[in-house]
């Protein structure tokens, strides 16, 4: 399944990357976060155990069982701090 | 017609209202919620507080998305004709105005209720991030608590913090 994976603020920096395209054989959100950790490097200390992360699957919030479909766009950020 | 705007531009707090109920000859009450950015500075007195600036990013078109649905939740939710939030981002100075939210209604209760609702869902569920200068660089906001139990007080669970 080919996804669209976008990252924000301090995720996108520890990355340095905004946005990649990104071949999964996760279903699910959460199963998608522990492939991009298992990369290592960066993206195994910037998506960590631990860490407090959020999702959004097609830019609607997501939770570690939402499922992903094919061209899904996934964002990965810290929590929310607006207002 | 509701209305979402995320900008750079600063807004007229007066004009917005104004035009929000511009006439609509069956309300009877508007609340408005403005935020803004404060030095912490002032607060503590402690210069390693000082905020210099702050910068604010989003996920454009996740952003509208989650602030519309929001406004529909509380049109289900509270009895009220229009809501506005306009919320600021890139970089901006202590005191500059981060976010206006308004709402019209024939009574004010609702109109109070809905603002709230709006201002508390937000906090937690649009996807909006700050970062301060500070003396010792520039760091980013953490997630508070206090907002996530803010919307539990409407039955709305959240995760954010």
């Amino acid at each position: 399944m080919n996804l669209h994976v976008r990252y924000f603020a301090s995720i996108r920096e520890a990355l340095a990357c905004e946005a990649e395209p990104w071949q999964t054989s996760a279903c699910t959100a959460g199963e998608l976060l522990a492939e991009l950790r298992a990369r290592g490097g960066a993206y195994a200390q910037a998506l960590a155990e631990g860490r407090a992360l959020r999702m959004a699957v097609n830019q609607v919030m997501a939770r570690a069982d939402t499922p992903l479909t094919e061209g899904a766009e996934v964002g990965i950020f810290p929590p929310v701090t607006g207002g | 017609m509701d209305q979402v705007r995320i900008q750079h531009e600063d807004f007229d707090v007066g004009q917005e209202l104004a035009r929000l109920r511009e006439q609509d000859l069956r309300v009877g009450a508007v609340c408005s919620f403005v935020g803004t950015v404060r030095d912490t500075r002032a607060l503590t007195g402690l210069d390693s507080d000082r905020i210099a600036s702050m910068t604010l990013e989003h996920y454009p078109g996740m952003t509208e998305k989650a602030i519309e649905a929001m406004i529909e939740q509380a049109h289900q939710r509270f009895d009220f004709y229009r809501a506005l939030v306009i919320h600021r981002i890139g970089e901006l100075a202590p005191t500059d105005q981060i976010v206006l939210v308004a709402v019209t209604s024939a009574h004010r209760g609702e109109s109070f209720k809905a603002c709230e609702f709006l201002m508390d869902y937000l906090k937690t569920q649009a996807p909006f991030w700050k970062k301060e200068q500070t003396p010792q660089g520039a760091q980013w906001v953490d997630a508070r608590v206090s907002d996530d139990a803010a919307l539990a007080r409407w039955g709305i669970r959240s995760d954010n913090a």
